[in-house]
């Protein structure tokens, strides 16, 4: 594991404003002017921005060493491919992985949660089965269950939420039945920002068998994650929430359980050996890599994750905090703004709505000042549904934003309120 | 651009203020649903025809400033017009939604209010659901048997 494991948020300090203004000198995309203002990117819950060295992995990779990978003897390939594997090894430290045979490269979150629903759900659920699945699950961590539900006969259940936007625990433990077979849970609420204490809903789950899938996407930028010490059975994320390309992903799994899972999508890579009598499959992780991946974007990636470990996750999380509290403070001090999602502990993310203000025309408002800002459901419109709001506007914070962006957005906010009440 | 081409005072007027929000029996009104699938809003059209005649529209739903004020405007357009009248209006309304230079028509009154909403081309969607959703509404009418679930219509 990385030298973060000792370093968590709470002994680590802020980067200082001086720190941060350096760092943003390594992301040439945040120096610019959107609508005659500075930007002020606030949606880095949407997606991260990059930092040159990552810009730079992506393109040396293109002008000096591009060729398919795991095929062909020729030197470009050779290269390629051992770019692309020293990328994954990067991967499974970074979440302490066991192996890499654990580390699956995938498209993204979605494509992840969809192979453990496909490859595992519908080789093993039964009819009549449990698929225990948050309210405050993504979309992407819920209707995947949904279809291998109607697939399997098997049944998607909700697990409760609070006023406060957090799981329900005890609502999870009122839930557990015989037939209980899957949790899926986030690990931080991608539309609230609420970081779930996964550990105990692990603890339950694995005492019964149950599979944990783990819905990472918001986490693994805010904060260290050791799969191992999480105990979890299948952890997903997304590079491009993680300061890499898009189109990369990671799923995580088990070792004896992607063993037991067939393969999900059949094609190069994936096989050892292929006769029209029968097929055998590769090995851990090719098994579940069927046709060529995003090669420049994994390499990329590697480079992301170099970059985050470089400044130290630790440092990064306790900066993230210290703008969440300052914008937390800001944000209450406009009148007619509630907060949505208020837990205790949260990852850098704002959820609001202004009485009289759609979050769409605050989004329009907010974007002519310069303020990029996420409004809508979120991919979450089971969370739309509880606090009974159609949409929020969601400010996400990353650790090379500033107060004077928060201020920037306040600002935005006021002239908002001046134009609409 | 200008917030205040988008926001005008008549658009913030009926977002606050929304003509002939409600509803109309079915029968013998008929009635359509409109989505908004990127932003989650939904909407809900009345119409009640005599013969050829619009006598009255009605609308329903949770949206932003835009795709209220659009509905708004619309039912003061359309109630009282023939089905042809408001066909034509629909033509120059969605003329001016989607080209960014058009003349403003005389003839859109005070639904050139709507125009600022091609500076911002993410929110024509917003501006354009209630017209496409009193649209199915009318098709619905034209039915021989109507339909236990009224139509539904969403933005692309």
């Amino acid at each position: 594991m990385t030298d973060d494991t000792a370093n968590t948020a709470a002994n680590a300090q802020p980067f200082s404003a001086a720190e941060v203004a350096a760092l943003r000198a390594d992301f040439p995309i945040l120096h610019q002017q959107v609508n005659g203002k500075p930007l002020a990117y606030l949606d880095n819950g949407a997606s991260t921005q990059h930092p040159r060295s990552v810009i730079d992995a992506e393109a040396d990779y293109y002008r000096h060493d591009h060729s398919n990978i795991h095929r062909g003897v020729h030197t470009l390939s050779q290269r390629a491919t051992d770019a692309f594997e020293a990328a994954r090894h990067k991967l499974q430290r970074f979440i302490n992985a066991r192996s890499e045979r654990e580390v699956i490269l995938t498209r993204g979150t979605t494509e992840s949660i969809n192979l453990i629903a496909q490859a595992w759900g519908r080789t093993f659920l039964q009819p009549g089965d449990e698929i225990l699945v948050s309210r405050l699950e993504h979309h992407a961590n819920l209707v995947p269950w949904q279809i291998v539900a109607g697939q399997t006969g098997a049944l998607v259940r909700p697990i409760p939420i609070t006023l406060d936007g957090e799981v329900d625990f005890q609502g999870f433990l009122d839930l557990l039945t015989p037939r209980t077979r899957v949790l899926a849970l986030s690990h931080v609420s991608n539309s609230l920002g609420t970081i779930n204490p996964i550990e105990k809903f692990i603890a339950v789950a694995r005492e019964r068998g149950i599979i944990t899938v783990i819905d990472g996407a918001q986490a693994v930028s805010h904060m260290v994650v050791d799969v191992q010490a999480l105990g979890c059975d299948f952890y997903a994320f997304s590079g491009h929430k993680l300061y890499g390309p898009t189109g990369t992903g990671v799923l995580y799994g088990r070792e004896a359980l992607l063993e037991a899972m067939p393969p999900w999508m059949g094609g190069g890579d994936m096989i050892r050996e292929v006769r029209f009598e029968g097929t055998t499959f590769n090995t851990l992780p090719h098994k579940f890599e069927a046709g060529t991946p995003n090669i420049a974007g994994f390499i990329g990636l590697g480079a992301a994750v170099d970059y985050v470990q470089g400044i130290r996750l630790a440092r990064i999380a306790a900066t993230e905090e210290a703008l969440l509290h300052y914008a937390t403070a800001q944000l209450l001090a406009i009148p007619g703004l509630r907060i949505i999602g208020t837990a205790p502990h949260k990852a850098a993310v704002i959820s609001f709505v202004v009485d009289g203000i759609h979050p769409h025309d605050l989004g329009t408002i907010l974007d002519q000042e310069g303020v990029a800002v996420r409004s809508g459901h979120h991919c979450a419109m089971p969370v739309m549904e509880f606090f009974d709001v159609p949409a929020t506007t969601r400010a996400s914070f990353a650790f090379y934003n500033t107060p004077a962006e928060i201020d920037q957005l306040v600002g935005a906010l006021h002239h908002a309120r001046e134009l609409f009440c | 651009m200008d917030l205040k081409d988008l926001y005008r005072d008549v658009i913030l007027d009926h977002n606050k203020r929304p003509r002939n929000f409600g509803m109309l029996a079915v029968p013998p009104a008929h009635e359509a649903r409109g989505a908004n699938p990127l932003c989650g809003d939904t909407l809900r059209v009345w119409v009640q025809l005599d013969g050829e005649r619009v006598t009255d529209v009605k609308f329903e739903g949770k949206g932003c400033a835009i795709s209220v004020a659009s509905a708004s405007l619309m039912t003061e357009a359309a109630i009282g017009h023939t089905r042809a009248e408001v066909q034509a209006q629909f033509e120059r309304v969605h003329n001016v939604f989607t080209h960014h230079d058009a003349p403003l028509d005389p003839a859109l009154g005070k639904l050139a209010a709507l125009a600022g909403v091609r500076d911002f081309p993410a929110r024509v969607k917003c501006a354009s659901l209630a017209w496409h959703t009193l649209n199915a509404a009318l098709s619905a009418a034209d039915a021989e048997q109507p339909s236990a679930t009224p139509p539904t219509v969403q933005t692309e």
